[in-house]
């Protein structure tokens, strides 16, 4: 008996072997994403002042690209940087862990480079190294997650959270002019982050501009795909019918956007936030609810190489009187809708 | 080993019934008490959803959402506490079931449609499942260790094949099992899925040497040694039919979403083992119920639906979430020390 059970197990352990093998080999090359039209998420607007000066070396220090606004984040800065040929960018392996990154950032400033660029997987954390730096003469662009302290940074340049709800809730006032009781619901991002209660903040101000819109239901996702689909589906189950949807990240409106499609609803308004790609696409062919989105543009990574730039330069910036960049510059979050989605089509990210 | 004590529950089924009430005693004796409280905590929430909205609650569309919902992290779950009956436990559930899922929706693999994207969801399960095994079952590295191992590798995987993006599934005959209609035998297809799933689970944990076996080496893997079991080759399985679970649970996961991300799967682990535990498989081993897991799932998804339709916000869920787990087990304990 046992030799026979042995004898079995050999032979399947060999067909389970040799499948396993064939089935490893047949998945490596499953692995590629290329899809051909691989178009980098980025901007095509000219530099600033285009004419070549002073050589600048830029260290350039950001989280781990692990979604597609952050990714867009790194190719901007990258495809910027390459426009000037006076500009040569040192980039580090991005990364979450704030002792990791503000080693990374350690060796820019040892390697002494002119300017740094750093968006801190958390700025609070990251103040101190960015003090270090500016102590050591290296001027410091903080992007978009603010340093404690402006002393850590020359400039700071970064998205409105709070603008993005403003202009969400605005636009869809506007929209719902004249209809009396309008209902409207938000979809919300991480409620953990201070990011998500400013933009619930701002919608809800804009909101109070139009007496005939009430916001009847609001619940978080967590800006994942699986997290947008899960709660979409509970709000539409919950709310038989409104007017409006406003939802806080693109990311998570696939999710959202599923979950509408599987309800079969299509009576209301969906605006969507951030500015991926898909959105702008879904946006232009205009056959589904969403109907605009309002940007945290990714792009403000190119315009911090061109700040890097001015300051290593010691230049302005072309356009404005002052012959420094400013100390800090939020960027408006603007409403993309079917009107001008093919302007900002370049910059939306996958 | 007293002579007063009273005769195993279970036992029931080895004395064959006599009389009508002798049967009906067996039946009750075999439906676990633990079992009977989780229903009672179900039917408690449902008490609570159908005053609060009746009529958005008590709906066969909600009823339809809730089941899809706890379809994916229901199958999850079902390989769960296979493992945790063994004594074992698999920290990498969430991180199996984000690169499954991330593997099968790149561009490469939907070229092959349905059936590559099925088959690379659950080959890749089994893959995770196969190493998690190995270096438990042969490695001799402790589970704990080789499961975190695997949730970080996985996840690290998952990303270096997404760059971070989402992608999107164009597969229309993947898709429409997603749909609002697609019923097969009159049941939502994900629905089909975690059913047939749980009963296949609890009939291999039940009605088997197998399920035997598992429950033996999660008691006393040394006893179970010295009885001839082979205690690794059953670890391997073991790790094996989660890794597998956890295929299954991404090609669902894809079909709810319609897409794969790095991120899916985020925390599945804490959830699978949480509904475990609540229903009764014990953590260190030796006991589990399939039944227990997935009342455990059902419970967990009903309150979030609840939650959500009630329009509460997540710091409310969260406080709510912790109490009522509390709650669920003290009851629990309390009716199976009364019975």
């Amino acid at each position: 008996m046992p030799q026979h059970t042995n004898r079995f197990t050999s032979r399947r352990g060999l067909l389970f072997g040799t499948a396993a093998v064939g089935a490893g080999a047949l998945l490596a090359g499953c692995t590629s994403n290329d899809s051909g039209d691989d178009e980098p998420a980025a901007n095509d607007q000219p530099a600033a002042s285009d004419s070549p000066g002073k050589p600048v070396t830029i260290g350039f220090a950001g989280p781990q690209a692990d979604h597609g606004w952050l990714n867009a984040i790194n190719d901007n800065a990258k495809n910027r940087a390459k426009k000037y040929s006076d500009v040569t960018l040192e980039i580090t392996e991005g990364s979450n862990d704030t002792a990791q990154q503000i080693g990374q950032i350690e060796t820019l400033i040892n390697k002494k480079v002119d300017v740094l660029v750093v968006l801190p997987a958390d700025g609070k954390a990251l103040t101190q190294v960015g003090l270090r730096a500016m102590r050591a003469g290296i001027p410091v662009v903080n992007l978009d997650r603010i340093f404690n302290t402006p002393q850590a940074y020359r400039c700071w340049i970064g998205g409105d959270n709070y603008g993005m709800g403003l202009n969400a809730g605005h636009y869809i006032g506007q929209k719902l002019k004249g209809k009396s009781n309008a209902k409207v619901i938000e979809l919300a991002g991480l409620d953990n982050l201070e990011l998500t209660k400013q933009r619930t903040k701002g919608f809800d101000d804009a909101l109070k501009n139009y007496p005939n819109v009430r916001k009847v239901a609001r619940q978080a996702a967590e800006f994942t795909v699986e997290s947008g689909q899960a709660k979409m589906a509970q709000l539409l189950q919950a709310q038989s019918s409104f007017d409006a949807l406003w939802n806080h990240d693109d990311d998570q409106g696939v999710g959202a956007l599923r979950a509408i499609d599987q309800a079969g609803r299509e009576d209301f308004l969906m605006v969507g936030g951030a500015g991926a790609l898909s959105a702008f696409q879904a946006i232009k062919q205009d056959n589904g609810v969403l109907k605009a989105t309002v940007l945290y543009p990714p792009t403000m990574a190119a315009s911090a190489i061109d700040l890097a730039r001015a300051l290593g330069q010691s230049k302005g910036i072309g356009g404005l009187a002052e012959f420094e960049i400013p100390a800090s510059l939020t960027l408006y979050s603007a409403v993309v809708d079917k009107t001008n989605v093919d302007q900002y089509m370049s910059t939306g990210f996958k | 080993m007293t002579q007063h004590v009273s005769p195993p529950r279970g036992s029931a089924d080895k004395v064959p019934s006599v009389s009508e009430s002798s049967a009906w005693r067996g039946m009750f004796a075999r439906a676990d008490v633990r079992t009977l409280s989780l229903l009672g905590v179900l039917a408690v929430l449902v008490l609570i959803g159908g005053i609060t909205k009746p009529d958005e609650f008590l709906d066969t569309r909600n009823l339809q959402l809730v089941l899809t919902q706890a379809s994916v992290i229901g199958v999850v779950t079902v390989g769960m506490t296979f493992v945790i009956t063994s004594g074992g436990i698999d920290l990498s559930v969430g991180a199996i079931v984000a690169l499954a899922s991330v593997w099968a929706t790149t561009v490469a693999t939907q070229e092959y449609g349905f059936a590559g994207i099925l088959f690379t969801a659950v080959i890749v399960g089994v893959g995770c499942g196969l190493v998690n095994g190995l270096l438990i079952a042969y490695g001799a590295m402790v589970p704990f260790i080789a499961t975190l191992a695997m949730l970080a590798s996985a996840r690290g995987l998952a990303l270096q094949i997404t760059d971070g993006s989402t992608q999107v599934v164009t597969v229309n005959s993947v898709l429409d099992l997603g749909e609002r209609d697609a019923y097969v035998l009159g049941i939502p297809p994900l629905v089909l899925v975690f059913a047939v799933v749980t009963i296949i689970g609890w009939l291999v944990l039940n009605r088997t040497t197998f399920g035997r076996r598992t429950v033996a080496v999660g008691g006393n893997a040394e006893a179970a040694r010295l009885a001839g079991i082979d205690v690794r080759r059953q670890r391997l399985y073991l790790y094996l039919l989660s890794g597998l679970c956890c295929g299954i649970a991404a090609f669902l996961l894809i079909i709810l979403s319609g897409s794969g991300q790095n991120t899916n799967g985020n925390l599945y682990e804490l959830d699978a083992i949480a509904a475990a535990i609540i229903g009764g498989t014990l953590l260190s081993g030796g006991r589990g119920t399939i039944t227990g897991s997935v009342l455990g799932v059902l419970i967990f998804t009903t309150i979030t639906n609840i939650f959500a339709l009630n329009n509460l916000q997540s710091d409310v869920q969260q406080i709510a979430k912790g109490a009522i787990i509390v709650a669920a087990v003290l009851v629990q304990r309390r009716t199976a020390s009364t019975t």
